[in-house]
């Protein structure tokens, strides 16, 4: 329980949202890509995650205790190294050697190269199911820690999701919470028109979860919505499915041509930088 | 037993899981669910997953024994074996089972990438290897060991009998990191246990000597390879067999020295396609050697097989006793 008040816990939150926003940029410069578009419209929820939702220790990766946090969606690693960063369980001054060769950070997420990364996500729809293995085994040790599952909505294509949707809910996993990061976009474009998956919290309660959709880019909705996941006492799976905004934060990338992987001109960067700078300092 | 499966007009298509023993043989029932009961007193961390098939693998045995342990994953083999990599990711050692085909082609990226990737110590034994069931090339686990052969870090086990699975299950348990093996359940031929043999993991092992011909053998083809070499000594023809139970990492020590020997022609005997089996990592480790035996492959064809009775398609495919001895004939002809 947080003693803050309401207000207070936003904004905390909003400037870690705003300097994970802002290590991606800077990582996406470095390597003059990367899949900036999806950090900074998952950045609320990162540091929600991260910030406020999570027990972890930054200098113990592996305690026992811990939250496990699996990133699905491996290509979302610019935004997963962001939050660690931020989190404390990597230096800052790693995020310079993001994608190089013997780096500790590679383009897509691997779990023997970095510490807090879980799985070796990529493969998508892989993360769900060993998430199903992680909460059935951590319920068998009698250790109360939560397994979260961070996905993204194209990963919904994917059968073995909804193989694990139905394990989770059989085994009644109360302590596996599932984060969709619904975007709309993937490889060949607009979600809906790859493959449709609305009414999509109606599918996901009829697979037995407790679901909530909300804002992913409202911080008061996002944090509620964690709260809340947390807080049931019944023992089904939850789900909370975020909408986000792809560029979230930086006006001329959420208005640039919508694409599952977004082009960024190589000042545009600084200039990105700049206008996270300048809004986060006129919230301060 | 019902008065129409009693009387049995002409061979037809085995039951899914009929046993592989022969009229008459020697056998152990559930050799694997009896082995994995005994270890697992021993060994708390180990647990038990399966993909609607604990039955059809013996695996309802470790149900009933410890059901606190005993996970059911449906009939959903990509969660299985992702499952098992996240129980084994929590400390646990889960023993998965289902059929060879769906363990391996059905569930092949998360095998791969959930429990090889990150050399997870998970063990999958899976019923129906190689042509075990005569349900047809859905149910026929012909490419299981190319298969898993290609994963890096992967340990392959191709038991022969009851006593190689008895030992075998304590063997791969010991052995940290992943593990195929091929399971065989229910009524499992005995045969082994005459040959003053143990299993290792890793070791390939001199079951009988021979002057004229090296089989070199796994699974339940070493059964018939000894089969064959008795049949032999009535021809005057003097058969070796070398039971090779670890496909990879193979014991190539062992082999190459046995198939230096020279003036003998040696034969690798496989339930398995011709393709990417026990065959081709011989002939790769003779080759790379500079040891050139002639060399020839009992094997399954590079071929969708035929559904029917076991006996007319291990005839038909030339693994059957009889269709071994007589195509080892005309090549020693």
């Amino acid at each position: 329980m947080n003693t803050l008040s309401d207000a207070g816990l936003h904004a905390r939150l909003a400037e870690h949202a705003y300097r994970i926003r802002r290590f991606a940029c800077r990582m996406g410069e470095v390597q003059g890509q990367g899949y900036v578009g999806q950090a900074l419209g998952y950045a609320d929820v990162l540091a929600v995650a991260y910030c406020h939702a999570m027990s972890f220790r930054p200098d113990d990766p592996e305690w026992e205790g811990r939250d496990r946090f699996l990133l699905s969606h491996g290509h979302y690693a610019i935004a997963f190294y962001a939050a660690l960063i931020e989190a404390g369980v990597i230096a800052e001054d790693e995020l310079e050697t993001y994608g190089s060769d013997d780096s500790r950070l590679p383009m897509s997420g691997m779990a023997s190269y970095t510490p807090g990364m879980e799985i070796s996500g990529g493969s998508l729809g892989q993360g769900l199911p060993i998430a199903v293995g992680m909460a059935l085994g951590l319920r068998l040790k009698g250790n109360p820690a939560f397994v979260y599952n961070s996905m993204s909505d194209g990963e919904l294509d994917e059968g073995s999701t909804w193989e694990a949707a139905m394990g989770a809910a059989h085994h009644g996993l109360g302590n596996l919470i599932c984060l969709v990061d619904i975007n709309n976009q993937q490889a060949d474009g607009p979600s809906t028109k790859v493959m449709g998956f609305e009414p999509l919290a109606d599918k996901w309660a009829a697979f037995g979860w407790f679901v909530q959709r909300v804002d992913g880019n409202d911080m008061a909705a996002v944090i509620a919505a964690f709260d809340a996941a947390r807080a049931l006492k019944e023992d089904k799976p939850r789900v909370i499915l975020f909408d986000t905004l792809m560029g979230k934060g930086v006006p001329f990338l959420e208005a640039r041509e919508k694409n599952h992987f977004i082009r960024v001109d190589p000042h545009e960067w600084q200039q990105a930088i700049d206008i996270l700078d300048q809004s986060q300092g006129a919230a301060r | 037993m019902s008065t129409a499966t009693a009387k049995k007009p002409r061979l037809t298509t085995s039951a899914m899981i009929a046993s592989i023993a022969g009229e008459g043989q020697r056998i152990t029932a559930a050799p694997f669910g009896k082995a994995l009961v005994a270890l697992a007193e021993q060994r708390p961390e180990i647990v038990g997953l399966t993909a609607d098939l604990s039955k059809y693998t013996d695996l309802h045995l470790f149900g009933q024994a410890f059901p606190e342990r005993f996970f059911q994953m449906g009939m959903a083999e990509q969660l299985l074996m992702a499952a098992a990599g996240g129980m084994a990711k929590e400390g646990f050692m889960p023993f998965a089972t289902t059929y060879a085909v769906f363990g391996t082609r059905r569930a092949f990226d998360f095998v791969h990438q959930v429990i090889a990737e990150e050399n997870l110590n998970v063990k999958m034994c899976c019923a129906l290897p190689g042509l075990t069931t005569g349900y047809g090339p859905s149910h026929q686990a012909a490419e299981d060991l190319a298969l898993m052969r290609a994963i890096p870090g992967m340990t392959v086990v191709d038991p022969c009998d009851a006593l190689d699975i008895e030992q075998a299950v304590p063997a791969i348990a010991e052995h940290k990191g992943p593990v195929y093996m091929r399971l065989l359940r229910g009524n499992v031929p005995l045969v082994l246990d005459e040959y003053d043999y143990k299993f290792e993991l890793g070791k390939a092992r001199m079951l009988r000597g021979g002057r004229d011909v090296l089989l070199i053998s796994s699974g339940l083809m070493t059964m018939r390879s000894l089969e064959v070499a008795t049949a032999l000594e009535a021809d005057q023809v003097d058969v070796a067999v070398l039971h090779v139970p670890t496909i990879k990492p193979l014991d190539t020590a062992t082999i190459l020295a046995e198939a230096s020997r020279s003036g003998r022609l040696v034969v690798v005997a496989e339930n398995h396609t011709k393709v990417g089996g026990l065959g081709e990592a011989v002939a790769t480790a003779l080759l790379t050697a500079g040891i050139t035996p002639q060399f020839r492959q009992i094997a399954l064809p590079d071929a969708f097989l035929d559904a029917g009775a076991l006996p007319t398609l291990h005839d038909r495919y030339g693994i059957s006793t009889e269709a071994m001895a007589k195509t080892l004939k005309t090549w020693l002809a």
